[in-house]
């Protein structure tokens, strides 16, 4: 077994530019179907973490998004009093009348505007939300036009560094603060006093109530209650659910287009590697006979050849996901249609991702090499042996 | 004559591997004009916009929205022909996978301000005598297999209820790059119900499209509507319809971008693919290549032989790459028409293709041919396989 797969290897680095080629299309390759599984990976993982499991969101029925609800004072205050809503330590209901709305604002650098979150925050929603903490600045004050902006925002878009000033709603607002909120979505988020945004905007309706189950298995009673009440016209939803389904066209879209592009790409090189074994076949021939004669049997030969394409191949995923796990450096921005904001991500690689890749790589050698490999191992001694 | 028998013979000699390789070729060249045709699908929407047409929404951001009062103050302003104006809606067919654009529009001036729909006469007349009527594109009626007379139902997610309509019309684009999935309805139908259910959210509008006489004027109008409505409650900001379509493409350029370089990729892969077949060609026939210099045959002649056969592999490709991308284009845009109303295989595209081939075709050949014109005669019949 020994001789056959250290001829393979052996040869491989004979023959250079051709390996070189094959290996580097089988990399691109990779690199393409790594990148797209690390960009979904990166949605899911920024939507999925901006909810949690025992917080609860209500939004007008039939309204997909927080940007399209509305919702009056009085259905608020009635949503409010459900007795399933977590008590803080300060006494107080864990709950949060909120108002969400969309500004435009131009990004740094290229001066595009782009769609950004606004969020009228109450006195509780930072508890509802452990994952947010201030990495610079102050919270803003009560009553005052100071807003906080997310750390991806601060960034991309002009004004929104602390102590700039942001001009909407005809005020000007400073930005006292700037916040992380790990890997979710309000890091693309400003966030500033509700009741100075209704005032300013107009609008004088809350855009969504979230509030923290006391215990999360309460939660299909809560929602029966309040989708039940006459009085409402509110629909009930876990956090996490709200977010993924804000997520779906795009998760969606960058499904298709990455199964797309991998079936075409990996055909590409699967061709790549059909031809170049083909080729160490033929150039061979009189080896392999000799290996035959020797005593080798048929499915040795098969072995041997099928082994170089796939270690063809492994070395190329390798390569392909070495120079993908650099793409985790980048931040992606896109609005999210859905919600018609901007939406920050990264690429994300996880150990999933790198079982993936390689074993796809390892697929597409196999399925290059085995037409090669099957005409090898049928091949007559005598022929091959008399063949030039 | 004779240089190109050599070069189509020496094409044929290896049949499963020309075979492999075009095939290879057609399919990275037919990537490459979907991709191609995937970004200019992004575009749609601006190419398909008027140079006489002006968007005017509220400055804070399309959310908001901007009092009926203004119409009239628009069209005072010297320049404007024409004003109508339109809400997105935003309505679900069903459920809220079918997705549609559907826009309250006022039927009237928003006809005359967007002639690239064509209506029969007598469909228009219909759509505008009634106020519960509501007119769809041809691609979209074509989706449901509606007809003239059906009634639609519409669940509102913005504007909050069940919206019943009267299908009076099906409008088709008097160009190719009009969109025929949108579905418009009259803006007093939702005004009428908004006054009953939500009076605060009545007697707006979305954004206002406005018609203008001379396209150089388009700053300057502009600028004077945004100045009219400066420091009130509800600022404009006005722009060309095509800076405004723009701007939904800019928003989402990351993506575009994405698809922009994932399209040159595939070129690159299947360069390495070319290059591979040829270097194992020229490697093979090096003692031919010795044989034909001792017979007095130059480096360029030898050098035309190998670049002539990878062009004929990247052409012959690119040709029937080229000739599917039409019907794979055709059937993408059906599955996909719900996220790109149009997609069309542009000049453009075609152009690019044909380039590229030919730049594979070129850059495939030149180290084999390096490799070939330097080798000496002694070297070249020496080598053994």
């Amino acid at each position: 077994m020994k001789i056959p797969l250290s001829y393979s290897f052996r040869n491989l680095l004979t023959r250079r530019l051709t390996t070189t080629l094959t290996t580097s299309g089988m990399a691109l390759v990779v690199f393409v179907f790594a990148t797209i599984l690390m960009l979904a990976e990166g949605l899911r993982k920024t939507l999925v973490d901006t909810g949690s499991y025992d917080n609860v969101i209500i939004i007008r029925r039939a309204s997909t998004t927080e940007v399209q609800s509305g919702i009056d004072r009085y259905q608020a205050s009635v949503a409010e009093t459900q007795p399933e809503i977590a008590i803080g330590h300060n006494g107080r209901k864990l709950a949060a009348k909120e108002m969400v709305v969309i500004i435009n604002l131009p990004k740094r650098g290229s001066e595009k505007p782009s769609n950004v979150t606004i969020r009228g925050i109450g006195e509780q929603s930072l508890l509802l939300r452990p994952q947010i903490e201030l990495i610079e600045g102050r919270m803003p004050k009560p009553g005052s036009s100071e807003v906080i902006a997310g750390e991806n925002i601060t960034r991309r878009f002009r004004g929104c560094g602390i102590g700039e000033k942001l001009h909407f709603g005809m005020r000007d607002w400073t930005v006292v603060g700037i916040f992380r909120a790990g890997s979710t979505g309000f890091n693309s988020e400003i966030w500033g006093d509700v009741d100075q945004f209704m005032q300013a905007f107009r609008r004088p309706v809350y855009s969504s109530i979230t509030f923290r189950l006391r215990d999360y298995s309460d939660f299909e009673k809560v929602k029966e209650r309040i989708e039940g009440d006459p009085r409402l016209t509110l629909e009930a939803k876990r956090e996490i659910q709200y977010y993924a389904d804000q997520s779906e066209m795009m998760t969606k879209f960058l499904r298709i287009l990455g199964m797309s592009l991998t079936i075409i790409f990996s055909i590409g090189a699967m061709i790549g590697a059909t031809i170049t074994m083909y080729a160490a076949v033929a150039n061979r021939t009189s080896e392999i006979g000799t290996l035959r004669a020797l005593g080798f049997q048929r499915r040795n030969i098969l072995f041997a050849f099928l082994a170089e394409s796939m270690l063809m191949s492994f070395i190329g995923g390798f390569a392909g996901l070495f120079f993908a796990s650099f793409m985790q450096l980048l931040t992606i921005s896109t609005v999210n249609w859905q919600t018609f904001s901007e939406l920050a991500f990264s690429f994300t690689l996880t150990g999933e991702i790198v079982c993936q890749s390689l074993i796809f790589s390892v697929i597409m050698g196999f399925l290059g090499g085995v037409f090669p490999a099957f005409r090898a191992s049928r091949m007559n001694i005598i022929d091959a042996l008399s063949a030039r | 004559m004779h240089i190109l028998k050599l070069i189509f013979r020496n094409a044929l000699r290896h049949k499963l591997r020309t075979a492999l390789t075009i095939l290879g070729i057609t399919i990275a060249i037919l990537a490459f004009g979907i991709l191609r045709t995937l970004v200019n699908a992004w575009y749609s929407g601006v190419e398909a916009s008027s140079s006489t047409r002006l968007i005017a929404r509220n400055s804070i951001s399309l959310v908001f929205s901007l009092p009926l009062s203004y119409r009239e103050k628009i069209r005072q302003i010297p320049g404007v022909k024409g004003v109508s104006y339109a809400i997105w809606f935003n309505g679900a067919y069903i459920s809220e996978k079918n997705f549609i654009p559907n826009f309250a529009v006022e039927p009237k001036t928003f006809l005359e301000l967007y002639p690239e729909y064509l209506l029969p006469e007598d469909q228009k007349t219909a759509f505008i005598r009634d106020r519960k009527s509501a007119i769809a594109g041809r691609k979209v009626a074509e989706r449901f297999q509606w007809k003239v007379g059906d009634s639609i139902t519409l669940k509102g997610t913005i504007f909050p209820g069940t919206w019943e309509f009267v299908l009076r019309g099906i409008y088709y684009g008097a160009e190719k790059t009009a969109d025929e999935t949108q579905l418009f309805f009259h803006w007093n139908y939702l005004n009428e119900r908004l006054k009953k259910t939500t009076p605060r959210r009545s007697d707006q509008t979305g954004v206002y499209i406005i018609g203008i006489d001379n396209p150089d004027q388009a700053a300057e109008i502009s600028e004077a509507i945004d100045k009219t409505f400066k420091n009130s409650l509800a600022e404009t900001i006005t722009e060309t319809e095509k800076a405004f379509q723009m701007s939904f493409v800019s928003m989402t350029q990351a993506i575009v971008t994405v698809i922009q370089l994932v399209s040159f990729l595939v070129i690159i892969i299947i360069m390495a693919v070319v290059a591979n077949t040829m270097a194992m060609t020229a490697r093979e026939r090096i003692g031919e290549y010795a044989i034909m210099k001792t017979l007095g045959f130059g480096g360029w002649y030898i050098a035309a032989l190998i670049l002539g056969e990878s062009l004929v592999l990247t052409i012959t490709g690119c040709v029937l790459g080229i000739i599917l991308t039409f019907p794979t284009a055709e059937h993408f845009g059906k599955t996909m028409g719900n996220f790109f109303p149009v997609f069309n295989v542009s000049v453009i595209t075609i152009v690019l293709d044909a380039a590229a081939s030919f730049l594979v075709g070129l850059l495939a050949a030149v180290f084999p041919t390096w490799r070939a014109v330097k080798i000496h005669i002694a070297d070249g019949l020496r080598r053994i396989g």
